[in-house]
């Protein structure tokens, strides 16, 4: 029987960028599971707990532990808001034993989406291609707290066309960090121009990543600059719907 | 040292626009970043001796009684004297005590954060003594009257041109310009104040309880000349840098310059027992180790008692995106990076502190690489938390969360509001893809667009089954 996947639809998914979503549907289905997008869902509750405001955390956490418990798997695109659910969740009820044992039930069947397709359902190909040479950017939360580096780039690997070249300082943060990104936008600002020097080094001509919150602020700051780079979130070209633009469309001058 | 922390905003801005800031942290960090790693690459049971190392700290703090008593018992049974300072002004006396009581005139030291940490040289240099640092990094800080910017390269703000200028003030020219010259002219100028010193105060990296020796770790040897060419020692130590015994010290030593500078070993590692005794070729008159609380003993049994295993390696701030932009002295305290940025709110209160926690993007690679796995990012997210409790978090951005925790709360009102917010913006970016200005967003979209929604959200997309 297939598994049924809940899928949890983030925050900056759900207003920004949809066609992430359905990237996120198509592989999921593509990988023998059936897919429901519980409607009683909000937010993770992370941008809460990054504030240290550990009361709305947990409110927000039980909501959404109801709302998908009933699922074999919790699927999302990104890592830093499935490491909320994983590794955040049960020890905000160091305190309420009956929701520590439901964070820690929900925590251990929840995944990052392209993880989940490599760890548990064991996908090694996708059949999808893109014409281009594209930079991985790997974000922090997915990156060490849950351990995702070489599953985007084995299925990377396997898209048709497309050209893998691998940027130096791929451990350094591109500076986004949730609200540091707009309370130290200075500080932000550097980082991220650090990122884009790294990028335009590789040539390549698309940037990918997992994770929205870094893909925004750096589509951001490249369309400022005028960079052609294209961005879009790996499930896009993974799931062949890296169609047009990318994030934030073309830069001015570019000839849109 | 006065705490300049409120200013952090300030400082970033002038830090960030000074290009030779720039050119002196990337040099020195890329140089600490890659020996390390390739060390750690060179050795399999680095991860192993991490967890050996959180594990001797542990205990050590579960025991911190035990173990100084023992040390101090030792240090006595050696000849030395231990003293016990609940504060910075208590270590200020002890130490000033001794040095009056010795006739002291010159004094010489070899690196301290902790001497750092409770103002030492300005309370010595107030009654008069003649203060000279002997470690070369804080040789040249104390030149330019400046506090240390990182705690194993309290100059690494400075570039040589900027030390030969220094250099050439303070010695009389003509001015040098390669490391090999100016390391040799503060050698020079050095020799001479360390057998002219009455007292020699140094740190210590480790106090061993089984020995009651005090042991430092340098590059110069300047810590080494400081404490066996003075008539007086002393040691300025936190309580929390006990171990059990000298096979802990080992453990440590292969930890300790391989996180931090990207050594194998530092150069001179040297081990002090005790005063001179008969027979002894060289040696102190007297030993004297003072412990310092300061702040610390608070720190045990609570949240916060991870952050005592520290042993000042500085992987933390090497490996900080944020330091690495905008230096040390942004921080406005003795301990900057994410170490500091813990440190510096539980030392000196949360008032003065409220951006350190919170300019930190918690990517997590100060964890990663903290050779006694303190979770520094938990660290820093639970002062947020004591911040908020204490009201000190900006009422307008406590008001944005309750808003937002509000909708967050209600699932048919987010998906309002998303829907509502999806459209809005996509009215406003003018078929571009993009928006160039924020009303609001001032701190998006003065250096950012804002990439644009697709106009209708994912959650009524699916809801209507427009699945392309």
């Amino acid at each position: 029987m297939s598994p049924r996947v809940g899928l949890f639809a983030t925050c900056l998914m759900n207003l920004f960028r949809p066609n992430v979503g359905f990237s996120a549907v198509r592989l999921l289905e593509a990988a023998g599971c059936t897919v429901e997008v519980p409607l009683d869902q909000t937010c993770c509750g992370q941008p809460a707990y990054n504030s240290g405001d550990f009361d709305a955390t947990r409110a927000l956490a039980k909501q959404l532990i109801e709302a998908f418990e009933g699922f074999d798997h919790v699927v999302g695109p990104s890592g830093s808001c499935m490491a909320t659910i994983r590794k955040d969740y049960p020890r905000l009820f160091d305190d309420d034993p009956p929701w520590r044992a439901r964070a820690e039930a929900l925590a251990a069947k929840s995944f990052e989406l392209i993880s989940f397709l490599t760890d548990v359902r064991g996908l090694a190909t996708v059949d999808a291609a893109y014409a281009g040479t594209v930079t991985y950017l790997d974000s922090c939360s997915g990156l060490r707290e849950l351990g995702i580096k070489a599953q985007p780039r084995l299925l990377l690997g396997s898209v048709g066309g497309l050209q893998l070249a691998e940027m130096a300082d791929t451990e350094v943060c591109c500076g986004f960090g949730g609200s540091f990104c707009v309370k130290y936008p200075e500080i932000s600002g550097r980082l991220a121009d650090d990122k884009l020097a790294r990028i335009k080094e590789t040539g390549a001509d698309t940037l990918l990543g997992g994770d929205l919150g870094c893909l925004l602020h750096l589509a951001g700051r490249m369309k400022r600059c005028g960079s052609k780079v294209k961005v879009f979130h790996t499930a896009e070209v993974l799931a062949g719907l890296a169609d047009g633009d990318g994030i934030g469309g073309a830069a001015e001058g570019s000839g849109r | 040292m006065k705490v300049s922390s409120p200013q952090f905003k300030a400082k970033v801005v002038t830090a960030l626009a000074d290009p030779h800031l720039r050119d002196a942290l990337g040099q020195s960090r890329k140089g600490f970043v890659n020996g390390r790693g390739a060390l750690v690459a060179g050795l399999p049971e680095f991860e192993q001796l991490r967890d050996q190392a959180r594990d001797v700290k542990d205990h050590v703090l579960a025991n911190l009684d035990h173990y100084l008593e023992r040390f101090e018992a030792k240090v006595t049974a050696a000849g030395g004297q231990v003293h016990w300072a609940a504060d910075a002004e208590d270590a200020r006396q002890i130490i000033l005590g001794i040095c009056r009581r010795v006739g002291a005139k010159t004094i010489t030291k070899g690196k301290s954060m902790v001497s750092e940490e409770v103002g030492l040289n300005e309370a010595l240099e107030a009654e008069g003594y003649q203060v000279i640092e002997t470690d070369l990094g804080e040789y040249i800080i104390q030149l330019a009257g400046e506090p240390p910017s990182h705690i194993i390269a309290p100059a690494i703000h400075k570039t040589r041109a900027q030390v030969a200028e220094l250099f050439e003030a303070a010695h009389g020219g003509p001015r040098k310009t390669t490391v090999g010259e100016l390391v040799t002219e503060a050698r020079l100028v050095l020799r001479d104040k360390y057998f002219k010193a009455d007292v020699g105060i140094t740190g210590g990296n480790y106090l061993v309880a089984e020995t009651g020796s005090s042991v430092i770790v340098t590059n110069e040897g300047n810590g080494d000349l400081t404490q066996t060419l003075a008539r007086v020692h002393v040691v300025t130590s936190g309580i929390e840098r006990i171990v059990p015994s000298l096979e802990d010290v080992s453990l440590f030593q292969r930890l300790l310059a391989r996180s931090g500078t990207g050594q194998e070993t530092e150069t001179y590692t040297t081990f002090s027992t005790g005063p001179r005794r008969a027979g002894d070729p060289d040696g102190p008159d007297e030993y004297h180790v003072v412990l310092v609380d300061n702040g610390r003993s608070k720190m045990l049994g609570g949240k916060f008692q991870d952050m005592l295993r520290c042993i000042r390696c500085g992987a933390c701030m090497n490996h900080c995106p944020v330091y690495g932009a905008v230096g040390g002295h942004a921080y406005g305290w003795v301990y900057p990076g994410p170490m500091g940025s813990v440190l510096t709110p539980l030392f000196v209160g949360l008032d003065s502190t409220y951006d350190l926690p919170n300019a930190c993007t918690l990517n997590g690679r100060c964890q990663t690489v903290c050779p006694v796995r303190i979770p520094l990012p938990d660290l820093l997210r639970e002062l947020r938390h004591r911040q908020s409790l204490a009201g000190l978090r900006p009422r307008a951005e406590t008001r944005a969360l309750h808003a937002w925790r509000f909708v967050a709360e209600r699932p048919r009102l987010y998906r309002a509001a998303n829907r509502l917010a999806a459209r809005a913006l996509k009215a406003l970016d003018g078929g571009t893809g993009h928006l160039t200005h924020l009303p609001f967003g001032q701190a998006w979209s003065g250096l950012r667009d804002l990439p644009a929604p697709e106009g209708q959200t994912f959650l009524e997309m699916w809801q209507a089954q427009k699945r392309p």
